[in-house]
């Protein structure tokens, strides 16, 4: 039953379902492609269903080749129609790495508009699941690098829907990340009918005065649980979802940054030239006087990868606790 | 010099080739030619700083190009494919538009020469990343054939080089399984930069490979335009008709280096290329046309006066035309507006 | 199989008895341990398993033809069986299971990704076909430095034949002629996808022969022929003969991991009809019909592979997981250093 503005509560499994669902029904120009998408419906059931409804020639399972996956997806771009490729986790996406940052990204560019490259690539990343080296990986900062790609990472459902539209309707590449911990985890109301969110624009998911939080997917999760912890002992904390990292919302952070004075940028990533490094320096070029503490950034240790064993992921992850603890101390400084 | 009664014509299987497509098919032979080397006569004058020679590919791509139907086909080519290029209908000005770097330039002169695209031909704009197209091919014959578009197919080229990349053999084991109307025309001229065919594979019969993914593969000659026509046809007809992909790989030979910017003498002997030269396409096919009676020397000499007189004024047309300005490199990021990060 | 015969009345390809019994006790020892891995997450005790049973006459056969101490074993993800033969023990199959920090890969790994110097069984990932193009380097090693009597064998499953880095490793290893196997385990589904959705034509082995190289395909059910096979392609390879590519069909009886339900994609039917070709009780049943076996030292075989798995999980659940400050270990050659 709809709430009084038309919505319904679901995780983000279900918004992500229920966004390809509508597009593949509205659009035929609109077609899935691969691994597992089709007869198994996703291995988090995602296209559940999918091929019996709109046939295999929508919903493509394709061989076991992600460069190629990409590759021919770009093609079916070129040639009119609106694919959505999926790499099954973002630890598999490497082979695919040139058709993405060499191919899809300069095809407009390249031909000077002549030819576009109107993809979509769906992939889940990010860990939390015991997936150890090859089911956690975080991946946007080796494509956030890239002119003439997007690159979203919606946290909650409502935002997935706006934002997986906006993909799907968007004429460029788009990467689209999905983090596989929020997918049953998180749910929030969803509202009904098409809707889109502008790529490029933040939200300010908690208002502040003390310092502004800047973080994306499974930690603006914890970030809120960490802010809202510091609120019972008085501190005020604003929490920004970022939602777009290509192109990143600018005029958010700074925003924020000249009214709390103090930023901390957490993220599930390396450190070393993740997200965060590019928040710094955009930051320290454009706000250094209106700061009245060092920019700090909460990241993953500067390993390969978060371990199997449940020592070594809690060691490579931050927790609300952790992330509580490094925004008292800011708050604080 | 004319015919005379005294004269034998000597039979020639024309695959129902009339004598105006034979002509058409030379003519396209010798303007591939001219174009070729008009480059590397710029690069030498330095008026350009690269060009790519395709000398020993004449006969395979103007047969090539005489089985693709213009208006209906889709070409995804590679950098080697100037004969196509014009065969499927580009103008030799936007060849030299290319080999300018013009604004004007389909590509704004962003790309290297030779990677033309060209929307209205069926041409697929394409990297310099060898088999990186190969997908990209497989996609749109995807999207025809979910268009139920029968009557079109797409025809896909690469060299022998590029048979050994991931993506080729990815590309062909989807075509395969999903019966695409495509076409992958193999142009095995035997070098890859450096690298001999007997370094690219220990199998030089490329076309074997096809009975591996499920689908028919041919060897032809890639010497024979009017061989290499009907190879290509009866292939792309099968795949207009919904018969599936296929391999067809002409064989041929690289006779310059790779570009401007290689030496092949470091590589291979003289006399090795000078061996292989005895069987250019070029010339031999003037000779076969002229036993057989379908033209003339002095219909011959015509062509080639037509020829130069066509480059040289592409040539002129195209140098004159500006270059791109600086602010034109922001242009075509995405759609709409290029912002800066500040 | 067979009908009761005479115990000299089959093909045993020049293995004896013993060889024999340790062949069917490596099939044995694998379906215990990976049914050791699902009870155990079904317990709550670890959150992961996978699943290759329908693998074992396959990977015992194949082990059987490996040259310990000589040879480099390249595997994939579902190769229990293999690593045991080749002499992985099920103490240590165990510590991976429940990520301990004695594990080979202190804990850090997937189960199932085994990796051990001492035997030669190379460090893997879990993504497809990646592990291909190493084996061929180790193979081009062998060869550079000569060491004749030495080869790679490199296994993979119908899935990963069709990736591109499959591809360009098959081409090189025959163009160089290197020492090397390439063993493809035909289970006829990757996850969801079956044989006729990943390829056009359902013979992996008939593309070697545009590779130039041999191919062999060969009932993945029949340890027997499976050893003959891989062992040919091994002589080959290791007195310089050059790459094989050999296939064995088998079947994919469990889902692909704990995290999957092959309820969602294929019928109940279709896999029980294959577990008909079961080949870990028909190749008891084999044994025994032929006399190599008496139906109690089967049994007393089954018992002792059963004891032998619960000392196992036994020790190695007790041993301790890994510490937090093990993340920062072996980066790089020495010291690790954070940014700041």
């Amino acid at each position: 039953m709809a709430v009084a503005s038309g919505s319904q509560t679901m995780n983000n499994v279900e918004a992500v379902r229920a966004t390809l669902y509508e597009a593949m029904k509205s659009d035929d120009r609109t077609v899935i492609i691969g691994e597992d998408v089709g007869n198994r419906g996703n291995v988090f059931l995602i296209t559940k269903d999918f091929i019996k409804e709109f046939g295999p020639q929508r919903v493509i399972d394709t061989p076991i080749a992600e460069a190629s996956i990409v590759g021919i997806a770009v093609g079916m771009a070129m040639e009119g129609l609106r694919p959505i490729a999926e790499i099954q986790f973002a630890d598999f996406i490497y082979p695919a790495f040139n058709q993405i940052v060499g191919e899809a990204a300069k095809t407009r560019y390249r031909s000077n508009g002549e030819y576009t490259c109107p993809l979509v690539i769906r992939t889940p990343y990010g860990g939390g699941v015991r997936g150890a080296l090859s089911h956690s990986v975080s991946i946007e900062a080796l494509f956030y690098h890239v002119p003439g790609l997007k690159i979203v990472a919606p946290a909650f459902p409502a935002d997935v829907k706006g934002l997986l539209n906006a993909a799907i309707d968007d004429p460029d590449p788009v990467l689209f990340l999905e983090h596989k911990k929020t997918y049953r985890l998180i749910k929030g109301e969803v509202p009904d009918g098409h809707y889109t969110i502008p790529i490029g624009k933040a939200d300010v998911k908690k208002t502040g005065t003390q310092l502004t939080v800047v973080s994306y997917g499974l930690y603006v999760h914890w970030a809120l649980e960490a802010a809202n912890a510091l609120e019972q002992e008085g501190l005020s904390v604003e929490v920004i979802d970022l939602r777009s990292i290509r192109p990143m919302d600018r005029t958010a952070i700074l925003q924020s940054v000249r009214k709390t004075r103090k930023l901390l940028i957490i993220h599930e990533d390396n450190k070393f030239g993740g997200i965060g490094a590019e928040i710094s320096a955009m930051v320290a070029e454009e706000a250094l006087f209106d700061l009245d503490a060092p920019i700090r950034r909460l990241a993953a240790p500067d390993v390969p990868a978060m371990g199997y064993a449940l020592p070594l992921e809690e060691e490579y992850m931050s927790s609300p606790a952790e992330m509580a603890d490094s925004m008292r101390e800011m708050v604080k400084f | 010099m004319s015919k005379t009664e005294t004269q034998v014509r000597k039979p020639l299987e024309r695959h129902g080739l009339s004598d105006d497509q034979l002509k058409a098919i030379f003519r396209n032979m010798l303007l591939q030619r001219q174009l070729d080397n008009r480059g590397f006569q710029l690069n030498r004058q330095g008026k350009v700083p690269f060009a790519l020679g395709s000398e020993g590919h004449e006969a395979l791509q103007a047969g090539a190009a005489m089985a693709f139907e213009r208006g209906k086909d889709i070409l995804a080519p590679y950098y080697r494919d100037l004969g196509l290029a014009i065969g499927i209908g580009l103008d030799p000005y936007e060849i030299m538009l290319s080999i300018f770097a013009r604004a004007e330039d389909h590509n704004g002169g962003r790309q290297f020469p030779n990677h033309y695209s060209s929307k209205r031909a069926g041409l697929m704009s394409f990297s310099s990343i060898l088999a990186a197209h190969i997908p990209h091919a497989v996609g749109a014959a995807y999207a025809l054939k979910y268009r139920g578009e029968s009557g079109r197919a797409v025809l896909v080229t690469c060299g022998d080089g590029t048979t050994s990349e991931g993506e080729w053999h990815e590309s062909m084991n989807f075509a395969a399984i999903h019966k695409l109307p495509l076409v992958m025309l193999v142009e095995n001229n035997q070098w890859a930069i450096s690298t001999p065919l007997s370094m690219q594979m220990a199998e030089p019969n490329i076309y074997k490979r096809a009975e591996g993914y499920g689908m028919p593969g041919e060897q032809f000659d890639g010497f024979d335009p009017i061989v290499s026509y009907a190879a290509v046809k009866r292939a792309m007809d099968r795949a207009r008709s919904g018969g599936g992909p296929s391999i067809v790989e002409g064989v041929c030979y690289r006779f310059l280096a790779h570009s401007t910017d290689d030496n092949d003498m470091t590589y291979r002997t003289k006399d090795e290329v000078s061996e292989h030269r005895k069987h250019d396409p070029v010339p031999l096919f003037e000779s076969v046309l002229l036993d057989a009676g379908v033209v003339s020397a002095a219909e011959i000499d015509a062509m080639k006066k037509d020829v130069l007189r066509e480059t040289n004024e592409a040539t002129d047309k195209a140098e004159a035309m500006p270059y791109p300005e600086a602010s034109d490199l922001y242009e075509n990021v995405y759609e709409g507006a290029w912002q800066p990060w500040q | 199989m067979a009908s009761p015969a005479h115990a000299a009345s089959f093909e045993r390809h020049g293995l004896t008895d013993d060889q024999l019994i340790v062949l069917h006790r490596t099939m044995l020892t694998h379906r215990r341990l990976e049914a050791r891995g699902f009870e155990l997450n079904r317990q709550g005790k670890i959150p992961f398993a996978s699943a290759g049973e329908g693998h074992e006459a396959v990977q015992a056969g194949a082990a059987m033809a490996f040259a310990r101490g000589q040879d480099v074993l390249v595997p994939y993800y579902r190769d229990l069986g293999l690593a045991l033969g080749i002499g992985l023990t099920p103490y240590e199959v165990l510590l991976s299971l429940f990520a301990r920090a004695a594990d080979h890969s202190g804990g850090r790994q997937f189960p199932h990704h085994y990796a051990s110097r001492r035997l030669g069984l190379y460090s893997i990932s879990s993504v497809i076909a990646a592990q291909t193009p190493h084996a061929v380097g180790a193979a081009y090693a062998i060869k550079y430095r000569q060491e004749r009597g030495r080869a790679v064998l490199t296994t993979f499953g119908d899935g990963a034949t069709s990736e591109g880095e499959w591809h360009e490793s098959l081409n090189f290893a025959a163009v160089h002629a290197l020492p090397i196997v390439f063993l493809c385990e035909n289970n006829e589904w990757a996850i969801s996808t079956p044989l006729h959705m990943q390829m056009a034509q359902p013979d992996v082995f008939k593309r070697a022969a545009g590779y130039g190289m041999p191919g062999v395909g060969v009932d993945g059910f029949d340890p027997l022929a499976v050893y003959a096979a891989v062992k040919a392609a091994m002589d080959r390879a290791r007195s310089g003969g050059g790459p094989t590519l050999v296939e064995a069909k088998c079947y994919r009886f469990l889902a692909h991991t704990t995290d999957d339900d092959d309820r969602t994609y294929r019928s109940r039917e279709e896999v029980a009809e294959r577990r008909k070709f079961d080949p870990v009780p028909n190749f008891e049943r084999f044994l025994i019909d032929h006399g190599v076996l008496s139906a109690e030292q089967a049994e007393s075989l089954k018992s002792s592979v059963l004891a032998e798995a619960n000392e196992a999980t036994d020790r190695a659940e007790a041993m301790p997981y890994p510490q937090a400050a093990d993340l920062y270990e072996r980066v790089y050659a020495s010291g690790w250093e954070p940014w700041q």
